[in-house]
């Protein structure tokens, strides 16, 4: 019996000696030469696997980054430029600082706003959703609540608001990734520049209707009418196609426009309260047009 | 021996409760507004403008491509407009919308009731008439009949397949132009035999509609070459791939088109159209709709006009016949479109409006997949729709889908219709294969 036991742990000693031995000398024959930047960056990343960058995972992102002459137009959106700023010390190069960016969904129709005109029992998710029609209100551009764009975050940043029936954007969770813009099939989730403080100035609305059509189906809805281009002084106010679009790169954050909306679909974000800040918003806003 | 395709179907009730109801003309309508995208291609495009007067029977719309079509005006009046509408899904596409004044038609339109036996012209004469009046399939693919008429010069077509079998539940519309114009149907098979230069034609009807299958045959008897053949009852008996195979015994192969097997199959509407436009010089501009629903009363089967909206079809038929919600299809219950907006129009392909209540509709809870393997057996492509959605629901997996060749999937709804654990196998292919074919059509581009 116990002689038994001896034979099998010295047969699976020696077995196992052997097979190291020839593992040694494979992996001596075999090995593939890899940058150790690769490593070291890829320790600096955030290891969310997101795909925000548009690679496919951090590993890959990394090789990118070692591969590429000049870093300027690779920018891993979770990590932002503190992360950034280690990789570019990793390669030996100036980092490239880039607008911290935020998911934005434009769309207010809520159940209030925007009265349901057919009842879906189909498969809760968007993109089944619009390959069928073009939603449960009279809006077809806005958001179709089957929440493809809360399973697409992997940082649990955006959840259904049951109250509204619309996604609700966790700024302090929001890395930028960007793939909820990517899931949504009606292209309303947009990826803006997180702005000074926080403070934004957005239009919440995406409807391309004329005004009485769109006025129609939502009461939130933008029509087009052009008042905020007008108010706007830095030009930073498109009206296309009936709707108004926002350049943030030119808005100043007076705030003008969110007054003049007449169906409030301008919101402005992360403001304090209006009264105090009335004043020190016309500063800044002058000593820009002086400088 | 009743012949039927080899492999899945499924056998809903057939419920085809207007069968007995004779076709009725729909009165005139104030207002028509007329679609734009009436057949499968590139909408056509709009020659008339706002204030232009039209007579029945007026090109409105001329093709924008080679697959697409004419349109013609299906009313005498002003044009009010020409502008996008929602259509039955809400998509916004080009209609011409006409106030209507009284009922002129073209002068060169033969109105009377006389059948004209004779018909003359070479092959792409009658190919070039069937063109001008604008005649897509009528079965609900909407696929334009002149392109199907004239296949690529290395195939040869051997068979003209006649398509009577109707295989959705409820609808009646073919059943009842079968029974009373089962000659013009003929007359019309002949022209298409003529244009394909093929001998033989088969005209296929299910063995639930015993009196279509009698007019047919007594019309087609003095015929050689056409032969009436009575089919087992078996959903998707009327896709064309499996009509094919059930006639003729010969596949379709994955990715071929229906021309490579040699035949060319019509549905029965589509061969009344041909007659009416070659020997009536009538273009398409009417159609048999059936208006049917367990809850409706009063059934109709309505010759009515393209452009008619759906609410004035539903007024006319008592309104809604439930209180509460329903649900209202174009087509079938099988592969109809749900309705979202009865103030869209009827369409060349419009086959029928039918009405479910809320308890018949709704869906029940899905649950988990118990492997039972009753969606294998039901596909009538012989596809694995249990994998297929295990692989969609995975994501990403675009290149596994397509070498389980979700593109061939026919969105019959087989599937979907035994699942014992109510999956929504369907609605969930169905966007994997647009995504699949995206990708094949990027390759093939290359």
């Amino acid at each position: 019996m116990i002689t038994t036991i001896y034979v099998t742990v010295a047969a699976l000693t020696v077995i196992g000696l052997l097979i190291a031995v020839v593992l040694y000398f494979v992996a001596k024959k075999f090995k593939v030469e890899e940058d150790e930047r690769i490593d070291r960056i890829e320790a600096v990343l955030p290891g969310a696997n997101c795909g925000g960058c548009g690679s496919a995972g951090c590993r890959d992102f990394a090789q990118r980054l070692v591969k590429a002459p000049e870093i300027g137009a690779l920018f891993c959106p979770v990590g932002g430029n503190d992360v950034m700023k280690k990789v570019a010390e990793v390669l030996g190069q100036d980092a490239v600082e880039q607008a911290p960016k935020l998911a934005v969904v434009r769309c207010n129709g809520t159940c209030d706003n925007r009265q349901k005109t057919n009842y879906y029992d189909g498969v809760q998710s968007c993109k089944v959703k619009a390959a069928l029609y073009t939603g449960d209100t009279g809006c077809k551009y806005g958001c179709l609540g089957c929440g493809d764009c809360v399973a697409a975050c992997k940082f649990g940043a955006i959840s259904m608001d049951p109250a509204t029936g619309l996604p609700v954007v966790d700024e302090s969770k929001c890395t930028g990734c960007g793939s909820c813009a990517a899931t949504c099939p009606k292209g309303l989730i947009e990826m803006r520049s997180k702005g000074l403080k926080g403070r934004r100035v957005t239009v919440i609305c995406v409807n391309k209707d004329k005004g009485a059509v769109a006025r129609k189906a939502c009461l939130a809805a933008c029509i087009g009418c052009g008042k905020c281009e007008k108010v706007c002084q830095f030009g930073a106010i498109k009206v296309e196609n009936n709707l108004a679009y926002i350049d943030w790169n030119l808005c100043k954050l007076c705030t003008k426009c969110v007054s003049e909306c007449p169906t409030g679909a301008i919101h402005k974000f992360n403001f304090p309260a209006p009264k105090p800040v009335e004043q020190p918003v016309e500063q800044v806003e002058n000593k820009e047009v002086l400088l | 021996m009743k012949k039927t395709f080899k492999i899945g179907g499924t056998h809903p009730k057939d419920s085809k409760l207007s069968s007995e109801i004779a076709i009725e003309s729909f009165p005139p309508v104030p207002r028509v507004c007329i679609s734009m995208a009436q057949h499968l291609g590139a909408p056509a495009t709009p020659i008339v403008a706002k204030g232009d007067k039209v007579v029945v029977g007026q090109v409105i719309g001329e093709p924008a491509g080679f697959i697409s079509g004419f349109v013609h005006s299906s009313v005498s009046g002003t044009v009010a407009d020409v502008l996008p509408m929602a259509d039955l899904a809400g998509n916004m596409v080009p209609h011409v919308v006409i106030d209507v004044e009284g009922d002129e038609w073209d002068p060169a339109i033969d109105r009377t009731d006389k059948i004209v036996t004779e018909s003359s012209g070479t092959p792409e004469q009658l190919i070039a008439k069937i063109k001008a009046a604008g005649i897509v399939g009528m079965g609900g693919a909407t696929f334009p009949t002149h392109v199907k008429l004239a296949p690529p010069k290395d195939k040869k077509a051997e068979y003209l397949i006649l398509n009577g079998a109707e295989c959705e539940p409820f609808v009646t519309a073919d059943d009842r132009i079968m029974r009373e114009k089962p000659v013009q149907i003929v007359i019309g098979a002949r022209i298409m035999m003529r244009a394909l230069s093929v001998e033989k034609c088969f005209i296929a009807i299910e063995e639930n509609k015993p009196a279509a299958i009698a007019a047919m045959t007594k019309a087609a008897g003095s015929y050689v070459g056409i032969e009436v053949l009575k089919m087992k009852k078996k959903y998707p008996q009327g896709g064309e791939k499996q009509l094919i195979d059930a006639i003729t015994s010969r596949q379709v192969p994955s990715g071929a088109l229906p021309i490579d097997t040699g035949c060319v199959v019509q549905n029965v509407a589509t061969a009344l159209a041909v007659y009416e436009a070659v020997q009536k010089n009538k273009p398409l501009f009417e159609r048999v709709m059936t208006v049917t629903g367990n809850c409706l009363q009063n059934r109709k089967n309505y010759k009515v006009r393209i452009g008619t909206p759906l609410k004035d079809i539903l007024a006319a038929v008592g309104g809604a016949p439930v209180e509460g919600n329903m649900k209202y299809i174009s087509g079938g219950p099988m592969m109809g479109k749900a309705i979202v907006n009865l103030d869209a129009t009827t369409q060349k392909g419009s086959s029928c409006l039918l009405m479910l209540t809320e308890e018949e509709t709704l869906r029940k809870p899905e649950s988990n997949c118990i492997r039972c393997g009753k969606c294998a057996e039901a596909c009538p492509m012989g596809l694995e729709p249990w994998l297929l959605n295990k692989l969609a629901r995975v994501g990403d997996r675009y290149d596994d889908l397509e070498q389980n060749n979700i593109a061939d999937c026919i969105e019959c709804g087989c599937c979907l219709y035994t699942c014992p654990a109510n999956i929504p196998l369907l609605d969930i292919i169905r966007v994997n294969k647009a995504e699949v074919m995206k990708i094949i059509r990027a390759r093939q581009a290359k």
